[in-house]
């Protein structure tokens, strides 16, 4: 990692310190853009509550909403769909924003949850629940028993996270080459314990865990879906404000330092915000790809490298993905719904094709350009 | 399994209630009924309400009719709203039918899910068919449908254990990849079928549907081996299968004893067991002479 030299190539045009205010970054045509990013996910949020695989009319669906449907329509609206938009757009906005803050950080355009081992970690938790489980649940009561699994993926994200983050600092100081390999140990490390879990589950837990690992934002029921969307809200709210940072980060830690940025502070802060949004959005909905990879490489593309508007860009863009996906596996071959992990990896791994193959016309070879120098 | 027993039991007590309801008065008995289970379907087939039933899970395949049904999927996995669709007044399930957040969703929508008991025995088999006839109002039926299967059931166990060769130990494979088998150990349904033809489980180390190295089969030593018709049509047909290392220095392989039977015949335990208890045993008999 070429982290300590200021010759690294930055496409952002912004000078370090440079204080522009919002008015003039949002002139015009950003403007438009953003507003166009809004419509689109308004337009996915709608479509959300409005098709499905049993035919509502609009007219149902708003007395559904003001509590006076029939029990078919308030049900459907009310304990199917409703859940379903407000965890996937929790789900969305955790996955953009932790990826986008993780490739600002690692200055790593293949940075995503997954590679600091945050979803290897949940993935443990909640494999190992599946496995493991039927023998302390039978210990619980009801109530408690729908939340072991969350709580168990939850806790191994933050786990793991942990792990990774202590393994790579030293003196004080994060070493970001340390902690992307530690990750790649890590998620080693991780793939053998799933796999063991595999090798002594039941055919039935086995299916289970493989469903799991496809993701879904089927099972959603309220309590669930609102505190995990609370604990991602939280942590993006902290992830929103590192635009500046962030930007400064694209200039290598040396030249950052010298701006006045406290660097260790904001490696720190991006993989606690991550892992506990990335943590929360995985327990609820299992692992859901590409939406941490594509979305921030889109913002990019649509409003420039700046994060300050690239973090806002990618939350709007992970949510619409992740409800448009969602909608295509709810609607595709009903009655039966296929994971959302295929929809979202069946768009998403077309276009980072298509933007790694863009990037290397237009560079000649590599894909070490854009904002990034790794 | 453990997970789900007192679910099961509750949805039992409050779908009691709501079926004597339906029993009661013929016309209060479902219309449209979707069964997420293979057992459950066949079952539904064999007491002439299928027009009635308007959608079926992955696993119902036979009759062939059935897969011309709307199908919700893996039973595991269901999508409540995809069921809603179908505007079903009953949910059929079996036992493991999930996610339960689904099944809670289904019922918040007014439809009656109704979770079948998991037994494979004598007695099993005979109480889904009368859970599934009280169920969808059929209940003078299922009786007279439970009674003839069970006593066909334990005419096929005698004649399976009045014979008098030798037991031939039998290794059920469920698949079959590079690096070893999953087969049916102690405790698997393909056990309970084994030994209701005469025959005994090869694979008794192992608990449940699991993996079987190589080297493990050899020590087994299986006189059969028992495999489903899609997985042997896989591997090239039974001729391959018996041909690999595994086998081929078995009994089973030195004697090509292998028998192939449809998967939903064979672990389906509803109507047509006492079917898959004389097919297998015919088999086991004839391979030991």
């Amino acid at each position: 990692m070429a982290s300590s030299t200021m010759s690294s190539r930055v496409s952002a045009p912004t000078a370090p310190g440079a204080n522009r205010g919002w008015s003039r970054i949002l002139g015009g045509r950003t403007a438009m853009l953003f507003l166009l990013l809004m419509l689109a996910l308004i337009l996915a949020a709608l479509a959300e509550l409005i098709f499905g695989a049993v035919n509502l009319s609009l007219g149902e669906i708003y007395r559904a909403l003001m509590g006076e449907g029939d029990a078919l329509s308030s049900a459907i609206v009310t304990e199917i769909r409703a859940p379903r938009l407000f965890l996937g757009m929790a789900v969305g906005l955790g996955l953009a924003m932790s990826g986008c803050s993780l490739q600002g950080v690692l200055r790593n355009p293949l940075a995503d949850p997954g590679l600091i081992g945050v979803t290897g970690g949940a993935a443990v938790g909640a494999v190992a629940t599946i496995v493991l489980g039927d023998a302390i649940i039978t210990d619980l009561p009801m109530a408690v028993r729908p939340f072991l699994l969350p709580v168990a993926a939850f806790t191994g994200a933050a786990f793991v996270t942990t792990v990774v983050f202590g393994v790579s600092r030293r003196a004080g100081t994060t070493s970001i080459a340390t902690l992307i390999l530690a990750g790649v140990a890590i998620n080693a490390i991780a793939g053998a314990f799933i796999g063991a879990m595999v090798y002594i589950s039941d055919d039935r837990q086995l299916r289970d865990l493989t469903f799991w690992t496809m993701g879904s934002l089927g099972a959603s029921n309220w309590t669930l879906v609102l505190i995990s969307a609370g604990i991602v809200l939280a942590a993006v709210a902290g992830i929103a404000r590192m635009g500046r940072a962030l930007d400064l980060f694209q200039l290598g830690e040396r030249a950052a330092y010298h701006a006045g940025l406290d660097v260790e502070a904001t490696k720190r802060n991006v993989a606690i915000l991550s892992a506990i949004a990335v943590g929360a959005a995985t327990a609820a909905a299992g692992p859901i790809g590409f939406i941490g990879l594509v979305a921030p490489h889109m913002a990019r593309l649509i409003v420039g490298p700046e994060h300050r508007l690239v973090l806002p860009a990618s939350a709007l863009i992970g949510t619409t993905l992740l409800l448009f996906s969602d909608l295509l596996v709810r609607t595709a071959v009903p009655p039966a719904e296929p994971p959302i992990g295929l929809a979202t990896s069946l768009i998403g791994g077309p276009f980072f094709l298509w933007l790694l193959l863009a990037r290397m016309r237009t560079r000649g070879g590599g894909v070490n350009g854009g904002g990034f120098n790794a | 399994m453990k997970l789900f027993m007192p679910t099961i039991a509750g949805l039992l007590f409050a779908g009691g209630a709501a079926f004597s309801n339906g029993v009661a008065a013929d016309e209060a008995a479902p219309q449209r009924i979707v069964s997420a289970g293979g057992d459950l379907t066949e079952i539904v087939y064999a007491l002439g309400a299928q027009d009635r039933l308007v959608g079926v899970d992955s696993t119902s395949v036979y009759p062939a009719e059935a897969t011309g049904k709307a199908q919700i999927g893996y039973v595991r996995r269901i999508s409540p709203e995809g069921i809603l669709s179908l505007e079903p007044d009953l949910v059929l399930g079996a036992y493991d039918m999930g996610p339960p957040a689904a099944l809670d969703q289904l019922r918040a929508a007014g439809v009656a899910v109704a979770l079948a008991p998991d037994q494979e025995t004598v007695d099993g088999v005979p109480a889904k068919i009368r859970f599934v006839g009280q169920a969808i109002g059929l209940p003078k039926q299922a009786d007279a449908l439970a009674a003839e299967v069970r006593s066909a059931m334990v005419a096929e166990i005698e004649k399976a254990q009045a014979w008098t060769g030798e037991r031939p130990k039998v290794l059920f494979v469920l698949t079959m990849g590079e690096s070893g088998l999953t087969v049916g150990g102690t405790g698997s349904s393909a056990e309970s079928i084994i030994e209701m033809a005469g025959g005994i489980n090869a694979a008794k180390s192992i608990e449940g549907y699991k993996p079987m190295t190589r080297e493990a089969v050899l020590a087994a030593q299986p006189d059969v081996v028992l495999m489903m018709q899609r997985g042997a049509d896989q591997h090239g047909g039974t001729d391959k299968v018996l041909e690999r290392p595994e086998f081929a220095l078995t009994p089973a392989g030195k004697n090509k004893r292998a028998i192939i039977m449809d998967g939903m015949l064979l672990l389906g335990f509803g109507p047509r067991t006492p079917q898959a208890i004389a097919e297998l045993g015919e088999a086991l008999r004839k391979n030991g002479q």
